[in-house]
C-alpha cells in the first residue's frame, strides 16, 4: 500500500498526535537531569521540582510586597490589553471590512490605503505610540490594533468581495437595498470567515502585547518574563511561556466552538 | 400581465461586439427558450433582461415601461448554482423576499407579520415539493432541492418576468424530468412570463411555447470581434401551448410514456383501453 493512502485510526491519531509533545518532555527532563547532574545550581534547564516550586510561588502564594498572586495579576493584565485591542480592531474590521468588500466606491478610496498601512511594521510604530499616547495601556493597546486590524480588515473584504454575484443579484430580485444586502446577506456569511482570520491574529496580538509589555509595563505576562530575564530565572520563564500558549490554544478552540454554535450552516459549507 | 419589447438591441464590451439588432417581442404569460451554441451571448441577453447588464444601444420595455438599470422584484432569477443563501435554512431562504420587503432596516419581521409570511412560505415549499425540510440549510439538500428552493424563493416576489439561466443544467437526468414537471405546472399556474437560457434542446422544447436561437451570423476569425450573435431562429412550438391550458400533446400523452410521436398501444385500437392512472399523470389546471 502507498505511504498516501494509509490512514490513523482514531485511537491511533490521537496517540500519534501525544507523540511530538511527549517527546519533547522527554528531551526537556532528560536534558535538565544531565545539566544538574553535571552542575547542580545550574539555571537553563531547571528541574520539574523547582518549576513546581516556582509555579506554586506565583500562582498561589500572594507576593509578599503587593499582596497579589502574580501570575493571576499578570494574566488579567495581559488578557485585559489583548482582549481590548483584539475587541477595537475587530469592530474595525467589521465596519471597515464591509464597507470594502460591498461598495466598489468605498474600494476605491480605502483599499489602496488600507493595503500599504498594512504593511507598515507595527513594531517599528512602537517607540511613535510610546512618545505621543504616553507609556500607559493606551499605547500597548493601540499597538496591538495597529497590528491586527488591517490583516482583519483585507481578509474581510476579500470574502465579503468572494461571494458569488449571483446571491447579490438575487438579493436585489428580492427587493433587498443596500443596507439590507449587507447586514442579511454578506454580514453573516463573512462572520464566520471573521472568526477564522481572528484566530489567525491570535498569535500576532500576543506577539505585540509582549513586545510592548516588555518595554514598558508593571505588570502583565510579557512583563514578567522580561524581568526575571535578567535573574535567568527559567522556572518562571518556563511556566510562563507555557501558559500563554496554553491561553491562545484555549482562544483558538473557544473562537471554533463559537462559530460552529453561532453558524452552524458554515460548517457543512465547509464540507463541499 | 407582462410583455417584453426588445427594440434594436446591441451589447459591445470594448471593441468586441457580443449581440448585435436584437429584436424580440415577448408576449404576456410566453415561456421562451434561448438557444445557441456557448458564447453566443444568450446569458449576456438574458443579463440585460435581468438588469445585471446594461445594453450598449436599443431599449428593453416591459409593460411600455423601460427596464430599471438593477435588478429589482419584478424580474425573479433562478441561476445554475448559488442562487440560494447558504446562511438560511429552507423556509428562511423562502421567507427572505416577503421579509427584506416588509422590514427596510432590520430585514426581519416578528410576530403575527412573521407567522403569515412563515404560512405562506410554508404553503409555496409544500408547492414545490419540499415540505419536511424547513429546517435544513441548502447545504444538505441536494442539487434538484435547491433549485426547487431556488424556485420556490423567486416565486415569493409574484415577479412578472421569471428568467432562468440554465437552472436544470447540472441536474441528473431523473430529476431533471421531475423538476421540468414542476416548472410546467408551475408556468401554468402562476401569472408570470418565463425566459429561460438552456443548452438542452430538448428541454427546450419539453417547456417552452417559443425558442429563440442565437447565432452568429459571420463567424470567420477575422469577422469575431466586429459581429456579434443575433437571433437567428424563432421557432413556435405547434400545437400551441398556452399557459393554464392543456394542450393536444399533454392530452394524448400516455401513462409512461413521453413520446407523443408514438400515439399508443397497436392492439387493434390505437388507443389505450385502460383509463390514465391518475397519480402517474395529474391533469394540468
Amino acid at each position: 500500500m502507498r505511504l498516501i493512502n494509509v490512514r490513523p485510526r482514531r485511537g491511533t491519531a490521537i496517540l500519534l498526535a501525544c507523540l511530538p509533545f511527549v517527546v519533547l518532555a522527554l528531551a526537556y527532563l532528560v536534558g535538565s537531569a544531565v545539566r544538574l547532574a553535571e552542575n547542580p545550581s545550574d539555571k537553563l534547564l531547571p528541574a520539574l521540582s523547582t518549576i513546581v516550586q516556582t509555579v506554586k510561588l506565583y500562582a498561589f502564594t500572594a507576593d509578599r510586597r503587593t499582596g497579589l498572586y502574580l501570575l493571576w495579576s499578570d494574566s488579567a493584565a495581559s488578557l485585559g490589553r489583548l482582549f481590548a485591542g483584539i475587541g477595537i480592531a475587530t469592530a474595525l474590521a467589521l465596519v471597515l471590512g464591509l464597507l470594502n468588500g460591498i461598495l466598489p466606491v468605498v474600494r476605491a478610496v480605502l483599499a489602496p490605503f488600507v493595503a500599504v498601512v498594512s504593511m507598515v511594521p507595527p513594531l517599528a510604530l512602537l517607540p511613535i505610540l510610546f512618545i505621543v499616547l504616553g507609556l500607559g495601556e493606551v499605547s500597548k493597546v493601540t499597538l496591538i490594533v495597529i497590528g491586527v486590524a488591517p490583516i482583519l480588515i483585507r481578509d474581510l473584504a476579500l470574502s465579503a468581495q468572494a461571494l458569488p454575484r449571483e446571491q447579490i443579484i438575487k438579493a436585489e430580485t428580492l427587493s433587498a437595498s443596500t443596507w439590507l444586502i449587507a447586514i442579511r446577506v454578506v454580514l453573516p456569511q463573512v462572520l464566520p470567515r471573521l472568526i477564522d482570520s481572528l484566530r489567525l491574529q491570535i498569535g500576532p496580538a500576543f506577539l505585540f502585547l509582549i513586545a510592548a509589555e516588555a518595554i514598558s509595563a508593571d505588570s502583565g505576562l510579557g512583563y514578567r518574563i522580561f524581568l526575571v530575564r535578567r535573574y535567568l530565572s527559567m522556572d518562571v520563564i518556563f511556566p510562563y511561556v507555557a501558559w500563554i500558549t496554553l491561553l491562545a490554544v484555549a482562544m483558538d478552540l473557544g473562537l471554533t466552538a463559537l462559530r460552529r454554535r453561532v453558524f452552524p450552516w458554515s460548517e457543512l459549507e465547509r464540507g463541499r | 400581465m407582462s410583455g417584453i419589447e426588445i427594440r434594436n438591441l446591441w451589447k459591445e464590451y470594448g471593441d468586441q461586439v457580443v449581440l448585435q439588432n436584437v429584436d424580440l417581442t415577448i408576449a404576456p404569460r410566453a415561456f421562451i427558450a434561448l438557444v445557441g451554441p456557448s458564447g453566443c451571448g444568450k446569458t449576456t441577453f438574458l443579463r440585460m433582461l435581468l438588469g445585471q447588464e446594461t445594453p450598449t444601444r436599443g431599449t428593453i420595455t416591459l409593460d411600455g415601461a423601460p427596464l430599471p438599470h438593477e435588478p429589482d422584484p419584478d424580474r425573479g432569477v433562478v441561476f445554475q448554482r448559488y442562487s440560494v443563501f447558504p446562511h438560511m435554512t429552507v423556509l428562511g431562504n423562502v421567507m427572505a423576499g416577503p421579509e427584506l420587503r416588509a422590514s427596510r432596516f432590520l430585514g426581519r419581521t416578528f410576530g403575527a407579520r412573521r407567522r403569515a409570511i412563515a404560512d405562506e412560505a410554508r404553503a409555496m415549499l409544500a408547492e414545490v415539493g419540499l415540505a419536511g425540510s424547513e429546517d435544513k440549510y441548502p447545504a444538505q439538500l441536494s442539487g434538484g432541492m435547491q433549485q426547487r428552493l431556488a424556485l420556490a424563493q423567486a416565486l415569493m416576489m409574484k415577479p412578472k418576468v421569471l428568467l432562468l439561466d440554465e437552472p436544470f443544467g447540472a441536474l441528473d437526468p431523473g430529476i431533471r424530468s421531475d423538476i421540468h414537471r414542476l416548472m410546467k405546472r408551475l408556468w401554468n399556474e402562476v401569472p408570470m412570463t418565463v425566459v429561460m437560457v438552456t443548452h438542452d434542446l430538448k428541454e427546450a422544447f419539453t417547456l417552452a411555447t417559443r425558442i429563440i436561437a442565437f447565432e452568429r451570423t459571420r463567424d470567420r476569425p477575422e469577422e469575431r470581434l466586429r459581429y456579434g450573435a443575433t437571433i437567428t431562429k424563432d421557432i413556435l412550438i405547434w400545437p400551441p401551448r398556452s399557459a393554464g391550458k392543456t394542450t393536444i400533446w399533454d392530452a394524448d400523452l400516455l401513462p409512461g410514456r413521453d413520446d407523443p410521436t408514438i400515439p399508443g398501444p397497436i392492439a387493434g385500437t390505437t388507443w389505450p383501453k385502460e383509463e390514465p392512472d391518475a397519480d402517474a399523470y395529474p391533469p394540468l389546471r
